[in-house]
């Protein structure tokens, strides 16, 4: 058993003696500063425990007094407290009065501004630019429920079709080929008819079979022209905005399986002044009526 | 000289060994961790090619970052750290005990298809949906039991091995890795409690809840870095450093003093995970002042390794694979630095749930355990098949080079994007509004996420040379001469 210490002329110091594959130990002191910063640490974590909370009772604090509750509530209600003026306003005044007044009006954009970022452009795209699929675009004039400032606070107060407003927006459209209403042949003529309206019929017998099919099933909600209803939340058919595609497949589908767009109500989730900063921004995205 | 004594070839169990060591499955072992290795390394860049351009999630369910996160920690952590782990430990302990794996070959080929299987089954899981969603413990209980089985095995046997050694002393690497061996055991039954429902669907719920669950969770989840990472990795270093660089260790009583520093303050530094949660304040404390005692014990390790070079320096010119494992060294210090820094709460308050944190658990996982594995690699390949050495030096500093590139890029990327993240987040305009949006931070990171895959890039190209070299290295047919290891230097002490 190779126990025998000796000594290593490289560093000076001597081995424990034990041997292990043919591996040694030096016998070397810990270093100083090692041991010192080592320490050091030891007693900062001390002077650390005394100072803050560190025991396991409820309501044990440190020398500081020191909660994570206590110190993040004044932090809270300081922030609150210079934001509030300025949020008093903007609860009480209406949209209008925001945007005419200047001071308001670059306050309640700038809120309004990050309010849509962090809210609304998951949906409806960092300027308001829409997204296929159904998330209308809020930087043109073609509105489905208006772009007045009331119409536009009351969509996001209530949102649409979500059940969780009594106001929200939106009546559900008949699933017409689903629902026996309209024969797969009758779907595709009233499509071919719709697509008419824009001048892109391609089967003119099939968009004049049409004609009276939507004369009698969808005028009462889209306008005899397809020109829309926003009382009804009916988008415009005669134009070139399309929430789920303007080709023919998609307006079938449109009609004979329905589209039913939702949207959360922001009323209950963000402080009324948020709501008012938000209807002011959208407003002037581009499409403000 | 008392250095030729028992010693006898340096190589395996050739004339002049008094014990057969078992090396079949450490063999193996030492092939499943450059496999998991490529496999992790290969899923790491995937997914972070997936951050950077999120329609490389394809659409799939299986093929989300969701799932495939999981699959690359696991396949870095437990497929090629925990097979780099059990085939050096399973080295070493019969090395420096003087004595046969305790339950010989049998014993370790159980551990070797049991561990292959629970890291098949495990991935299987993940990319199926199957997981318990708590961080580096996702498998569900079914996987869980069965690893049980198999690592009480590992204990036994690694255990009955220091039992039966024939050395007076137990070598300090064994200390480290019994640790790891015995706290692993009791953070994975502790923190996977867990309640089966349904007929085979493979769902649990654990039994704690709410914030002590989730305190549990970063008990287990520090520790396995702690001690899974760290405690059994530094037992790595501690065989293969002095041995590659034929020095003493450093200095004893630093091993002593660190290694039991060590153990008791990583235990208690969990909570740091969790500051300004619901985790109450006094919880918040202990994690930070623990982890910040946690600084001089890891440096022990760092110390011990770098100085055992005094005198050896030269060699990291001459052998490219100490190089490796003298790198992972300084990664080790860097981290284990950070990490404390990190743990102040109100650094934390900054960079928690930040990029920052991704580029520290990286700096540790590629730099050190990724390095000190790859040092130990390319030391064991040619002892274990009987070489005079590597089939080529020089790819290894192309591995060398291209790694450390690749960790630079990777770290560097996340540090910029952690901190600008935390920054971007806590903005505040003049009229009291936030700056940013979530997704304006989002959109800012991209560079660097591209950036940081190609560091990825750099560390698997690097990885995938290292495969190539140990494949020629096993196949050329220079048999190595048993050759004694004397350590330059030593001369005995009543000769001065």
């Amino acid at each position: 058993m190779p126990t025998k210490v000796e000594k290593d002329s490289i560093t000076g110091q001597e081995t424990t003696g034990h041997e292990w594959d043919g591996l040694k130990e030096l016998n070397t002191p810990l270093p100083k500063w090692w041991l010192y910063v080592f320490y050091a640490t030891i007693l900062f974590s001390l002077v650390w425990v005394a100072l803050y909370p560190a025991l396991p009772f409820s309501g044990a604090t440190g020398v500081t007094g020191w909660t994570a509750r206590g110190a993040l509530g004044p932090e809270l209600e300081a922030e609150r407290a210079a934001r509030e003026p300025m949020l008093a306003k903007l609860r009480e005044a209406t949209p209008e009065q925001i945007a005419a007044d200047p001071q308001l009006r670059a306050f309640a954009l700038a809120g309004g501004r990050i309010a849509f970022a962090n809210n609304c452009a998951g949906c409806h795209g960092a300027g308001g630019q829409g997204a296929p699929g159904g998330f209308p675009s809020l930087a043109d004039d073609d509105w489905i429920f208006g772009g007045s400032f009331d119409a536009i606070q009351h969509s996001i107060r209530h949102g649409v079709r979500n059940g969780e407003s009594e106001e929200a927006r939106g009546i559900a459209m008949p699933r017409f080929q689903v629902d026996g209403l309209l024969t797969a042949a009758q779907v595709g003529d009233v499509a071919e008819h719709v697509l008419s309206l824009t001048g892109r019929a391609t089967d003119q017998a099939a968009a004049g079979r049409g004609a009276p099919l939507f004369a009698e099933q969808c005028a009462s909600c889209h306008g005899e022209k397809g020109e829309g209803n926003r009382d009804m939340g009916a988008p415009r058919l005669n134009d070139q905005v399309w929430l789920y595609g303007g080709d023919k497949a998609s307006v079938v589908r449109s009609i004979g399986w329905s589209r039913a767009g939702v949207m959360p109500s922001w009323g209950g989730r963000l402080d009324p002044a948020v709501v008012n900063m938000l209807t002011v921004y959208v407003h002037t995205l581009g499409g403000g009526e | 000289m008392a250095v030729a004594g028992y010693a006898g070839p340096a190589t395996g169990h050739g004339p002049g060994r008094d014990f057969d060591m078992v090396e079949g499955p450490i063999r193996a072992f030492a092939i499943a961790t450059i496999f998991w290795g490529v496999v992790g390394f290969l899923m790491g860049v995937l997914i972070a090619s997936q951050l950077a351009w999120p329609l490389l999630n394809l659409d799939l369910e299986w093929t989300t970052f969701g799932r495939l996160r999981p699959v690359h920690t696991s396949a870095v952590i437990f497929a090629f750290g925990g097979n780099a782990l059990i085939c050096t430990s399973l080295y070493v302990v019969q090395r420096t005990c003087r004595a046969r794996l305790f339950g010989g070959e049998d014993m370790g080929w159980f551990l070797f298809w049991g561990y292959q299987f629970f890291i098949v089954t495990a991935a299987l899981g993940y990319v199926l949906g199957v997981t318990q969603g708590k961080e580096y413990a996702e498998p569900e209980w079914y996987v869980d039991l069965f690893l049980t089985v198999v690592w009480v095995a590992y204990l036994i046997a690694f255990g009955g091995t220091i039992l039966r050694r024939q050395e007076p002393h137990i070598y300090v690497a064994n200390w480290f890795y019994l640790a790891f061996i015995i706290t692993i055991a009791m953070l994975h039954l502790v923190n996977n409690f867990a309640l089966p429902v349904g007929g085979g669907v493979g769902k649990s719920y654990i039994v704690w809840s709410g914030v002590q669950d989730a305190m549990i969770q970063w008990w287990y989840g520090h520790n396995a870095v702690g001690f899974f990472l760290t405690a059994g990795f530094l037992g790595m270093m501690y065989y293969f450093i002095p041995k590659q660089a034929e020095r003493p260790v450093y200095s004893y009583r630093l091993s002593i003093v660190h290694f039991w520093t060590l153990i008791f303050l990583y235990i208690w530094a969990g909570p740091h995970h969790l500051h300004y949660t619901a985790l109450p304040d006094w919880a918040q404390t202990l994690g930070m002042v623990f982890s910040v005692m946690l600084w001089m014990p890891s440096w022990g390790g760092m110390i011990n390794g770098l100085m055992t070079l005094s005198g050896a320096w030269d060699k990291l010119r001459t052998n490219p694979a100490l190089r490796f494992s003298v790198t992972s060294v300084g990664f080790y210090g860097m981290s284990t630095f950070e990490g404390p820094v990190m743990s102040i709460k109100a650094v934390n308050a900054l960079s928690h749930y930040t990029d920052w944190t991704i580029g520290h658990v990286h700096s540790g996982a590629m730099g050190w355990v990724g390095f000190v594995s790859f040092g130990a690699m390319y030391y064991l390949f040619p002892k274990l098949w009987r070489k005079t050495g590597l089939y080529s030096d020089k790819l290894v500093s192309w591995h060398f080079w291209l790694a450390t590139l690749g960790i630079v890029f990777y770290i560097t990327a996340m540090w910029v994007s952690g901190i600008m993240q935390g920054l971007m987040w806590r903005a505040y305009d003049e009229l009291g509004f936030l700056q940013y949006s979530f997704v304006e931070t989002v959109e800012a990171m991209h560079p660097y996420y591209v950036i940081r895959m190609l560091g990825g890039l750099l560390y698997l190209s690097g990885a995938l040379i290292m495969v190539y070299n140990l494949w020629m290295t096993v196949r050329s047919s220079t048999l190595a001469e048993a050759a004694p290891a004397a350590q330059p230097g030593l001369v005995p002490a009543a000769a001065e």
